[in-house]
């Protein structure tokens, strides 16, 4: 009995929350005009949230590129492929490891930093202190971090792929010896720009949109207590990780599920 | 303030990375600037068999692709599978007695369509039809044929054998 | 109901409020009227929810019953646009300063003003010097609120809470963490301030002889209810328990040092009972009950 008790409970619970977090996202996308008309609020925020995660991406990017060319050189070479490598790193990059991986690191390197400034914005009391100067903290606070991480995930992904792919030719061609104009022919040729690159794109615009909003959401829901904001910033890692994860289940099925 | 001028900058190289590498997606890796839309003519091409021919599939000719599969479907008629093609406006003096095979690059690699041979002076131009194909080689059929080939000279060996020692 | 006509003096007055917090009743039908141009204070023991009534007076909260009019207007009423241009005119300074940790001193006082305001650069700059120099922090406008002190944080914050010339103020202790110099020039500020402009101040405090000073009439709270109201005469000499032992902190009476607990003996003699070794950490059983909502 105690245990349908809190499992309704938890029914419940999750119900609100999710939908506290609808609510709170129409008042960001309410917010974001507010932000066009400031674009200093906005340059800000992609500084914290764009800039200071470009070193991560690239150096990450730069080693599973590497890795990529790697592993991908022992098994295209067992059938003669070796040629075939541009390919293999480039759609491995750009359809899956480069959305997803920049992502994940975005919500461990930007999110989390998201989720506990609101916290404790939330918590010193400085949010409230700002509806009490009549100034409205999803206008000025929220929408300007959610529009910085929706903008900056695409620019992350899409340095994350470039690097990676340029670390898979230093490795093959570089180390391994493959033909170098065979690396970028067979790339080009084989790599279509709509259903490659677009799609990639529309994943990390995607994963962009979820994890800015979770971890503003987290963070602007978090208990006002030191612990309430750590446990809210790991909920922000854990929940982005896993929808960042499930919602790339369901985007390849829909783009690359027909062909 | 020196210090919002030095985010300022870091952002604009931030932006202008991410953009860059979109660029370099775009036209080093993907296949936008080497096949311009809009550019092709049409020309179709009637196989009994396409095999895995899919749309997007490659056309080349002696090795350099030219164009892409257009559309593939099947006339109930003559129980032949009709190609589409677009070939790009660059190459237009195809002339009009190529042969269209459809071959596999590598073992197990993806299916494109070759155009090879030919000597008229007519070009193809919009809307042609190649009238020479030679259909897709398919796996099974092959196997099957070579098996039962193999199969069939084990059973005429011990007749050959002696005529082989005469 | 919204638009009553300003009732006399009152700029703000709160009528048969009730609010809870969980199970716990914060405020019992209690009504208050804060007049124009007058300094009133608000006292009670700790945890009975003075700030708590700040925040319902600025719309942050919804009382349960009842309702508050601030200018004769119902604050809980109000559309949000028309909540905003009241709360303009609403300063609050916050028990903890609630400074914007990202901005300098100077910045947070300017944030108001630069806002709402389209003054130019000079003038914003001129009017912060301004209202630094009254809490006398001007020296350290270039400082991050982090290089404050607790003190002279919650100066900056009052400083940006007049930063807009607001038409009343809502004092959160402003008195606390101040020594006796800075306290006796805030005491002067709040006072000129409601002189010399005609603000009207709500203040919030436990310093009964700063604010018996200042304040023209005093309302003391205690268990959800305005245990005695007056002026600091009348409170001074009210014949209330509850009041006297306010006025006089004595540890004994009717109010209690104590948050609501079981007897103290009883507390200690159950856990000599079950004889858990004394480092095992044991919830009350509230606590329990909201890690587990939490969780699942
Ligand atoms: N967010 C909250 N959730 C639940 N209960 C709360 C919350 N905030 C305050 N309370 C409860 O409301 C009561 C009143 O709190 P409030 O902060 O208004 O007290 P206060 O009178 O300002 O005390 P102090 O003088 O110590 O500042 C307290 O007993 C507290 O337990
Ligand atoms: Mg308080």
């Amino acid at each position: 009995m105690e245990f349908f008790r809190c499992l309704g409970a938890g029914t419940r619970a999750s119900f609100t929350k999710l939908g506290r977090a609808s609510f709170f996202l129409i008042s960001i996308l309410a917010g974001i005009s507010s932000v066009l008309v400031r674009p200093r609020l906005l340059l800000k925020q992609l500084h914290s949230v764009g800039v200071l995660s470009f070193l991560i991406i690239t150096i990450s990017g730069l080693f599973v590129g590497m890795v990529l060319g790697l592993q991908g050189y022992y098994i295209l070479s067992r059938f003669g492929a070796e040629e075939t490598l541009g390919v293999m790193v480039a759609a491995s990059l750009v359809r899956e490891l480069g959305p997803v991986v920049a992502a994940l690191l975005f919500a461990g390197r930007a999110g989390s930093a998201l989720t506990a400034e609101i916290g404790l914005m939330k918590a010193t009391e400085q949010l409230s202190g700002m509806e009490m100067m009549a100034i409205d903290p999803i206008k000025r606070i929220i929408s300007p971090r959610f529009l910085a991480g929706f903008l900056s995930m695409p620019l992350l992904a899409a340095l994350f792929s470039a690097v990676g792919i340029i670390g898979g030719q230093i490795v093959g061609s570089g180390l391994l010896g493959v033909d170098d104009g065979a690396y970028w022919s067979q790339m080009r040729a084989n790599l279509d720009f709509q259903d490659d690159i677009i799609n990639g794109v529309i994943k990390s615009i995607v994963f962009g949109f979820v994890t800015s909003w979770i971890a503003l959401f987290e963070g602007y829901d978090a208990i006002p207590t030191a612990e309430g904001v750590s446990r809210a910033t790991t909920r922000t890692v854990v929940n982005s990780a896993f929808s960042i994860l499930g919602l790339d289940f369901i985007l390849t099925a829909l783009m690359f599920g027909d062909n | 303030m020196p210090h919002t001028h030095t985010q300022d900058t870091l952002v604009g190289l931030f932006v202008a990375a991410g953009i860059a590498s979109l660029f370099f997606l775009g036209l080093q890796v993907s296949n936008l600037s080497s096949f311009s839309h809009g550019n092709t003519y049409e020309i179709t091409a009637n196989f009994s068999n396409s095999g895995g021919l899919k749309v997007k599939s490659a056309v080349s000719a002696a090795g350099v692709k030219i164009g892409s599969v257009k559309a593939i479907t099947f006339d109930s008629k003559t129980f032949e599978s009709v190609v589409k093609m677009d070939i790009d406006a660059q190459y237009k003096t195809l002339p009009d007695d190529v042969t269209a095979s459809v071959y596999t690059a590598g073992l197990l690699g993806e299916q494109y369509v070759s155009l090879d041979g030919g000597g008229s002076d007519e070009y193809l131009k919009n809307g042609s039809k190649i009238e020479i194909t030679n259909s897709a080689l398919v796996l099974e059929k092959a196997l099957g044929q070579f098996l039962f080939k193999s199969a069939e000279e084990k059973k005429a060996t011990p007749v050959d054998d002696k005529k082989g020692r005469k | 109901m919204d638009n009553l006509n300003p009732t006399q003096n009152s700029l703000v007055s709160v009528h048969n409020l009730t609010f809870s917090r969980g199970e716990k009743k914060i405020f019992d039908d209690i009504s208050l009227e804060f007049e124009r141009g007058k300094i009133t204070a608000i006292m009670g023991p700790s945890g009975t929810g003075k700030t708590t009534l700040l925040k319902i007076i600025g719309g942050q909260l919804c009382p349960e019953k009842g309702y508050v009019t601030v200018n004769g207007r119902n604050v809980h009423h109000l559309k949000r646009d028309e909540l905003y241009t009241l709360r303009k005119r609403m300063g609050m300074l916050f028990q903890s300063g609630a400074l914007l940790t990202d901005m300098t001193v100077f910045d947070n006082v300017a944030y108001p003003v630069r806002e709402h305001t389209h003054l130019p650069e000079s003038m914003v700059r001129s009017l912060v010097l301004m209202k630094l120099e009254a809490v006398g922090l001007r020296g350290a406008r270039d400082l991050m609120p982090n290089e404050l002190s607790g003190g002279m944080a919650r100066r900056v914050a009052l400083a940006r809470a007049i930063a807009l010339d607001p038409m009343m103020i809502m004092y959160d202790e402003p008195f606390t963490g101040q020594d006796p110099i800075s306290m006796g020039a805030l005491v002067h500020l709040i006072k000129s301030l409601n002189t010399t402009l005609g603000l009207t101040s709500i203040i919030v405090s436990h310093d009964v002889q700063e604010t018996a000073a200042i304040a023209d009439y005093i309302y003391v709270l205690a268990g959800g209810k305005v245990v005695g109201q007056g002026t600091p005469q009348e409170i001074q000499q009210s014949s209330s328990e509850w009041v006297q032992q306010f006025m006089n902190g004595t540890a004994d009476g009717p109010v209690h040092f104590h948050y609501p607990a079981k007897e103290y003996m009883d507390d200690l003699l159950h856990s000599e009972k079950s004889f858990k070794p004394l480092f095992t950490r044991q919830r009350p059983p509230s606590d329990r009950n909201t890690k587990r909502k939490r969780y699942s």
